[in-house]
């Protein structure tokens, strides 16, 4: 390696940070003008009235459009997934962090899984929902319970959120065993000392001490619930539906679902364009309000365990 | 309980007091359950491939023919036929035969004499689902040379998906080749050429990229994006495989930043110091000390960017054309495996055999995407060693 | 505890209840503009049911009906022979086919472009593949630049059987999601050719059709519809199976073909049905 001497100007250093501050400036400008063209023409079209009107008249139409039922649609599946995604992934985690031996073949597999699961297609799961949960699950239930009528084997907001749940499991779990091994051992070993058992340390001390990063993973979760719409474009996201979902067997509308179909099939794209854009402000205004509230609750959370 | 206190006597606190057989039993009880509970995820993948792999099983172990090769059979010949010869000629079983009425059965022959008269030709006699055929060209009728054609609706349905790979590749290498230099370029001055309070501000805005949904990069890369690049290089394909590489890419960089700059941050700040004073400047520590140490964790996340970029859905079904073209050419259109499946497993009839080669499309990218995995993780593990090792 | 209240509310809320008079259209995407309309309109006059329209295209719809996860599909297209053998074979009666209005398949080119009509050989020439260069029909010097639908639409499907004659499209063309997504392509493409429903045609230039070399080229519209000289024109249909077509999914589809939904018909740029086919 060559050593640089002081003398003369380093060129080499000039241009390997300018290349690295071209690189980072590139991907900041590249934020900045996604979301300031979302904004731009966006906010003009997000109104009252969009974010609570529905699709009763005129759905295609900038002035009459609503995007409630969609918004509706969006936190109902992000609020059944998130119930089925937290105790598994927590139980994961927990079984990783306080129970598992790291190096048995049985932990190497379960980390190896959850791993793969992270790195499976979002088609792939849209395809798994369809075929597993819609199909065999569905199609068990109705001979089971219904005698072959159709009740469950078709798209519904129950198997698009065990679709996500499946999907978002990894995430949950990686953030999870973070908050896990964040407690100080300290906290365990005084419990075991005191005399409570391993279960009861992790459910009354360790589980509530983790609780923020907990929420974290729970976070990150709903953001990608809301935002994926490959597994649900199958498994129960609708179009066009003329009310709202009122039962985990119903279909339900879906801001990225509904961005794409209408950036794909709106009749008129110069006239819907601004809906689009609503829409599309509509859903990252969605997803960071999903988000904020999390890192809202979860700093209430961490402050109460530090004075209480 | 009585607490009788002598000075050689331990007062059990409540918790110990309380330890009867029967709690014991119950905690053990759950912590198998946690135990179980665990183990789903294992299950999970396994269940994600099998019933994936399920659907497509006809067609992987070669059941499945559509090959027109049977001639019509008329109105009056049915009445002759035997019941065994009548289902397998219309394609049914002899317990759903039983069940038809003679309208019916007379309908059903009629529809399948419609159906096989449509074009008799060479190919009509090929069956289309074999795995020669998806995977070899062949010259179809109507074509002057021998292709590799997609077309699974059609009077002869084509089932090559050779195509579609080569438009999956093509377009997660332009995210790659887009991507690594910047991901990996802003990772390096992030964690250790910025002032720290730049840090502060640049790595929440790249975060913040990262939470954008792909169906809005999508829906900005037709209506924008597509603009722009058409605009900078002047070809004619508004959607190609470019764009849908860029935004890709757009897609992937956070994945690829986020691992790199934390893997270059675990770096024992020991090796960046010995350098410096050694006398090296910061973009040679950076360059020749940090990345060199950080390559395991920089190479896991370009792994974990192929395989995100290859599995990535909107972005390609709403950018990249959608042309399945056996093409070189960036600026040409590409239809990729994902977009694919999204764009047409609406259409199929469940149990079709355009629904179940769909199926096996997934059912590969499954196994391209584990066995990149798996392969990125052994040559993580290999290079880490090797650094360790080296020590 | 507040989970727990939280749990049993979500699950109390989920117990079935059925709808009686819900009724699903699922199907073509150069319907669901006016299925949709259909539907917003029925229900101000018809309070007691809900429709709810899907699009995905034609084939999902026919696949929705053999499935039995739609009452009613709608479709761009003529259901084929296997799709109604299957259907027989299923439900042990044939499906029951609704005409419902008419449609104009529109050949859209830029803006710019010179060329002012084609006739069908040169179109079949074009889209399979053969011609590939404006200049061949009579344009500028510059390589053709196909759009078309994905192959789970009815346009896709009649295009290919009425003007290519059964042949496959070129690999080259550009597959797009929805007719509104073909003319976007072709509005930003100066070399851009391709085909859509006619109630779509916004920011494009839509092209006269001949059926024969040389003979007279017809514009697109209205009239040329109705009276059957404009070639590419085709019947957009209401499909149901025979034993949903009672109730309230009869009501309308009766409905779907009075004066009131033929007006609807008209109102998104289709063309009702002569009289004597309703």
């Amino acid at each position: 390696m060559t050593i640089l001497r002081a003398k003369g100007y380093d060129w080499r250093s000039t241009a390997f940070h300018a290349v690295t501050l071209a690189a980072t400036a590139l991907i900041v400008l590249a934020v900045i003008v996604i979301i300031g063209d979302i904004v731009w023409h966006g906010a003009k079209q997000v109104s009252w009235h969009f974010v609570t009107g529905g699709t009763k008249e005129g759905m295609f139409d900038a002035k009459t459009a609503g995007v409630f039922p969609m918004i509706f649609g969006t936190l109902a599946l992000v609020l059944l997934m998130t119930v089925g995604v937290v105790p598994v992934g927590v139980i994961t985690a927990v079984y990783l962090t306080e129970y598992a031996k790291s190096l048995s073949p049985i932990t190497r597999i379960i980390r190896s899984a959850i791993n793969n699961l992270a790195g499976v297609p979002s088609i792939v799961f849209g395809l798994f929902g369809l075929g597993f949960f819609v199909q065999f699950v569905g199609g068990g239930l109705d001979q089971m319970f219904y005698g072959g009528e159709l009740h469950y084997r078709k798209p519904a907001l129950i198997w698009a959120a065990a679709t996500m749940a499946i999907m978002t499991l990894p995430v949950v779990i990686v953030a999870t065993e973070e908050a896990l091994r964040a407690v100080p051992n300290g906290l365990r070993e005084a419990s075991l000392a005191l005399g409570a058992t391993k279960l009861k340390t992790i459910w009354k001390i360790v589980l509530p001490e983790a609780l923020p990063g907990v929420l974290t993973g729970a976070i990150l979760a709903v953001g990608r619930g809301a935002g994926e719409v490959a597994p649900i474009m199958f498994t129960g996201a609708a179009y066009y539906l003329a009310h709202l979902p009122t039962n985990w067997t119903d279909q339900f509308m879906h801001l990225g679902y509904h961005v794409f179909v209408l950036s794909t099939q709106s009749p008129d794209i110069e006239r819907t364009k601004p809906i689009l854009y609503g829409s599309v402000l509509v859903l990252l205004l969605v997803t960071f309000l999903l988000n904020l509230t999390g890192v809202l609750v979860r700093a209430k959370i961490r402050s109460r365990l530090r004075h209480g | 309980m009585n607490e009788r206190l002598t000075t050689d006597t331990v007062v059990l606190p409540k918790a110990q007091r309380r330890r009867t057989p029967r709690r014991r039993w119950a905690e053990w009880l759950v912590e198998r359950g946690i135990f179980l509970v665990s183990l789903s995820t294992i299950l999970m993948v396994f269940l994600i491939f099998a019933f994936v792999a399920r659907e497509a099983l006809p067609v992987i172990l070669r059941k499945t023919n559509n090959a027109r090769s049977a001639t019509p059979v008329t109105a009056a010949q049915v009445s002759t036929m035997p019941p065994e010869q009548l289902a397998t000629y219309l394609g049914v079983t002899i317990a759903d035969l039983k069940k038809y009425n003679a309208e019916t059965v007379k309908a059903l022959v009629e529809l399948k004499a419609e159906e096989l008269s449509q074009n008799v030709s060479a190919d009509s006699r090929v069956n289309t689902t074999s795995w020669g055929w998806m995977l070899r060209a062949r010259q179809w009728v109507g074509y002057d040379k021998p292709e590799y054609i997609w077309q699974p609706v059609s009077e002869i349905p084509k089932y090559n998906i050779i195509p579609l790979f080569i438009g999956s590749l093509k377009a997660t290498l332009i995210a790659l080749i887009f991507s690594v230099p910047l991901g990996v370029g802003a990772a390096i001055y992030v964690s250790q050429l910025a002032k720290p309070k730049i840090r502060e501000v640049i790595k929440p805005v790249i975060e913040l990229l990262s939470g954008i949904p792909s169906v809005v990069l999508g829906f900005f890369a037709l209506l924008v994006l597509a603009s722009i690049l058409q605009g900078m290089f002047h070809y004619s394909s508004r959607l190609n495989a470019l764009v849908a590489g860029v935004a890709l890419g757009l897609t992937v960089i956070p994945v690829i930043f986020t691992i790199s700059e934390d893997a270059l941050s675990t770096v024992p700040s020991g090796y960046g110091q010995a350098a410096l004073a050694l006398g090296a400047a910061p973009w040679q520590v950076a360059w020749q000390i940090v990345l060199p140490a950080a390559l395991p964790g920089v190479f896991a996340a370009c792994v974990l960017g192929f395989g995100r970029a290859i599995g990535e859905t909107m972005i390609v079904l709403m950018a990249s054309g959608n042309a399945s073209i056996m093409s070189g050419s960036i600026f040409d259109s590409c239809r990729t495996i994902t977009a694919t499946i999204a764009a047409e497993l609406a259409e199929v009839v469940f149990g079709g055999n355009h629904y179940r080669i769909l199926f096996l499309l997934g059912a590969l990218l499954f196994a391209v995407t584990f066995v990149t995995n798996l392969v990125g993780d052994v040559v993580v593990h290999r290079l880490k060693r090797k650094l360790e090792g080296a020590r | 505890m507040k989970l727990t209240s939280l749990i049993l509310s979500t699950v109390m809320a989920t117990t079935v209840a059925v709808r009686a008079s819900d009724i699903t259209v699922k199907g073509s995407d150069t319907m669901v503009i006016l299925g949709q309309k259909w539907a917003e309109t029925y229900m101000k006059s018809h309070a007691g049911t809900t429709v709810q329209v899907t699009g995905g295209g034609s084939g999902t719809g026919i696949a929705a009906l053999q499935n039995g996860t739609t009452d009613i599909c709608n479709s761009s297209r003529s259901m084929k022979p296997a799709e109604r053998a299957a259907f027989l074979q299923k439900f042990g009666v044939g499906v029951r086919e609704y005409k419902t209005c008419l449609d104009a398949l529109s050949v859209y080119v830029h803006k710019s472009n010179p060329i002012e009509k084609l006739s069908f050989s040169q179109l079949e020439g074009i889209f399979t593949g053969k011609i590939t260069n404006w200049k061949d029909v009579g344009g500028s010097d510059a390589p053709i630049s196909l759009y078309g639908r994905e192959n789970s639409s009815g346009t896709y499907e009649f295009f290919k059987e009425h003007v290519l004659n059964k042949k496959d499209f070129a690999p080259a063309t550009k597959t797009m999601p929805g007719t509104a997504a073909v003319i976007q392509g072709v509005a930003k493409d100066a070399a851009g050719i391709g085909y859509g429903g006619i109630a779509y045609g916004e920011g494009v230039k839509a092209l006269k059709v001949s059926k024969a070399d040389g003979g007279s080229a017809i514009e697109p519209k209205e009239a040329t519809v109705l009276d059957g000289t404009y070639p590419i024109s085709r019947y957009l249909f209401n499909y149901v199976s025979p034993a949903k077509d009672t109730g309230a999914v009869a009501d309308y589809l009766t409905w779907c073909l009075s004066d009131e939904g033929q007006a609807v018909v008209k109102d998104v740029g289709y063309f009702p049905l002569p009289k004597n086919l309703r």
